[in-house]
């Protein structure tokens, strides 16, 4: 409601917002002790995620600079995440590296999220994702001392949560076998979901099933299936499955991290599936980072990364249920 | 037909579920970083009452449901139904025992209530918030005894019972609360 009297004022209490300053220094304080360097990677791009539940927002430059033909007026991606950019420093030797920025996300507007928030993002290199857990452990424990201290850490892998928590084997289950546990929990079929999206149907279970069920505290969820594994490598096994791992903190989806893909040329088998999939749904296919997979056929070294919501981190600091809480001016003040 | 996009979700939005006619609670958008969306909705189901949970995929449409709020003027009750009607176009609409409900023993003719009509029909009568009713039976009034202290319990015209002070009498006009059924002053005249 624009121009209604009070809209002006920021939603976040001055202590909330003396706490993002605060966490935001001992989140620089901590890397540069680790000796991870900062970088600053262009919230503008040419490419975008191809993930198919991810929305791009969308511009377009004019000027001086853009180049000639169709390229004159270029269509320019708001990014979802520094991920590609960040890559292709590492790939060109930057080491390990971190990232805080804005990030945006068409479509995203809720208790827990903002289209437009602030992601922490790095990459270790010779790190597998247990060692970045591990990290991400300590980050949080040290950052958050004296303030919400962590009280627990529990670890799961995917297969493991699901059993104990449904008795049912996410990596087996056809979709009739996830409807039964649903009504176990007196959920019915959401309206709109086909029976041949599986992957939806976990995620439904992950979000109205599995992460009621967590407990407090710090959780890491590692081993997702093989369907999604995004920008991850897979793990050998019986099934394979993707060296992805999730942070909960408190039930609250924190962060997402990889032992990342090095390959090129199944990283393009990924893209190119992701938009065969966005098209499907009429979502829109976006433009691959030809850059990106240049620079893991040049070679991108072994490395961990996992991108971190720091508004989310800041719920959890401040105690707050609502992300309007924490941000100044979210997108009904914006 | 119309409809909403789950985009369009917010409280007091009107939709249609299985059939019946429902007004949403609240809409929590549910969706992990590299994962589907959907829409967890809390939903009064307008027929019934009840209070239902249900998950759409976000971005589905979903019929809406042809409910509004009315200020209608109730007229007179026939025993089986009871009649109201729009003081601007004067078109009258029947209401049922269960679109009353518990509004039944704050009706009185003449009082602006409101209504929720689903398809012309009344689906839901709401008393006003404070009515004016007289007291047709209570023991006989203790004189001097204002203090408010105790009560007794006072049969209204509409056949309400509430509880009051000692010193009300027969007759006498009060200001009731709907909302929790409470004796609130003596109407001034």
């Amino acid at each position: 409601m624009p121009g209604t009297s009070a809209d002006w004022q920021p939603t976040a209490s001055r202590g909330a917002l003396k706490l993002r300053a605060t966490l935001l220094a001992r989140i620089r304080e901590y890397f540069s002790v680790q000796d991870v360097l900062e970088v600053d990677t262009p919230v503008l791009s040419r490419a975008a995620a191809t993930d198919s539940a991810i929305n791009s927002f969308t511009t377009t430059y004019h000027g001086p600079g853009a180049g000639a033909g169709n390229d004159s007026a270029p269509g320019l991606y708001l990014h979802t995440s520094p991920e590609f950019p960040m890559k292709r420093l590492l790939a060109a030797g930057s080491g390990s590296i971190y990232q805080v920025c804005k990030v945006f996300r068409d479509g995203e507007c809720g208790a827990s999220h903002n289209p437009e928030f602030t992601l922490l993002e790095w990459y270790r290199t010779g790190f597998d994702h247990f060692d970045l857990m591990d990290d991400v452990e300590q980050l949080l424990r040290t950052i958050l001392e004296g303030i919400t201290p962590v009280a627990s850490v529990d670890h799961w892998t995917y297969r493991e949560l699901f059993l104990e928590l449904t008795g049912m084997d996410p990596l087996t289950a056809a979709v009739p076998d996830m409807q039964v546990v649903l009504r176990e929990h007196g959920l019915h079929d959401p309206v709109g979901l086909g029976p041949d999206d599986r992957d939806a149907w976990l995620d439904l279970l992950m979000t109205h099933v599995i992460e009621p069920g967590l407990g407090q505290g710090l959780v890491f969820i590692r081993d997702y299936p093989a369907s999604q594994a995004a920008l991850a490598r897979m793990r050998p096994g019986q099934p394979a499955v993707a060296a992805r791992f999730e942070v909960y903190l408190d039930r609250i989806e924190l962060a997402n991290g990889y032992h990342e893909l090095a390959d090129a040329k199944e990283q393009q088998q990924r893209f190119e599936q992701d938009n065969a999939r966005r098209d499907a749904q009429a979502t829109g296919t976006v433009e691959i980072d030809q850059r990106l997979l240049a620079a893991m056929q040049s070679g991108l070294p072994d490395c961990a990364g996992v991108a971190l919501g720091v508004d989310r981190l800041l719920m959890y600091a401040n105690r707050s249920a609502s992300i309007d809480e924490v941000i100044a001016f979210p997108l009904s003040r914006a | 037909m119309a409809s909403y996009n789950t985009n369009e979700f917010r409280g007091g939005l009107k939709i249609m579920i299985d059939g019946d006619p429902c007004s949403i609670i609240e809409n929590e958008l549910v969706k992990p970083g590299k994962g589907q969306a959907f829409n967890r909705v809390k939903i009064r189901n307008l027929k019934t009452g009840r209070v239902i949970e249900r998950t759409y995929k976000s971005g589905e449409s979903v019929e809406a449901a042809d409910v509004m709020d009315t200020d209608l003027q109730f007229l007179y009750s026939d025993g089986e139904f009871w009649h109201f009607m729009d003081p601007d176009t004067y078109e009258q609409h029947a209401a049922d025992a269960t679109a009353v409900g518990d509004a039944v023993k704050w009706l009185k003719e003449q009082d602006t209530c409101e209504v929720t009509l689903w398809n012309g029909t009344p689906l839901v009568v709401t008393p006003p918030n404070f009515v004016i009713l007289t007291v047709t039976d209570t023991d006989p009034g203790v004189r001097g005894d204002t203090s408010g202290g105790g009560g007794k319990p006072a049969t209204l015209e509409t056949g309400a019972v509430v509880r009051v002070p000692l010193f009300i009498e027969i007759g006498e006009a009060l200001k009731i609360d709907t909302r929790t059924g409470e004796y609130v002053a003596r109407a001034r005249d």
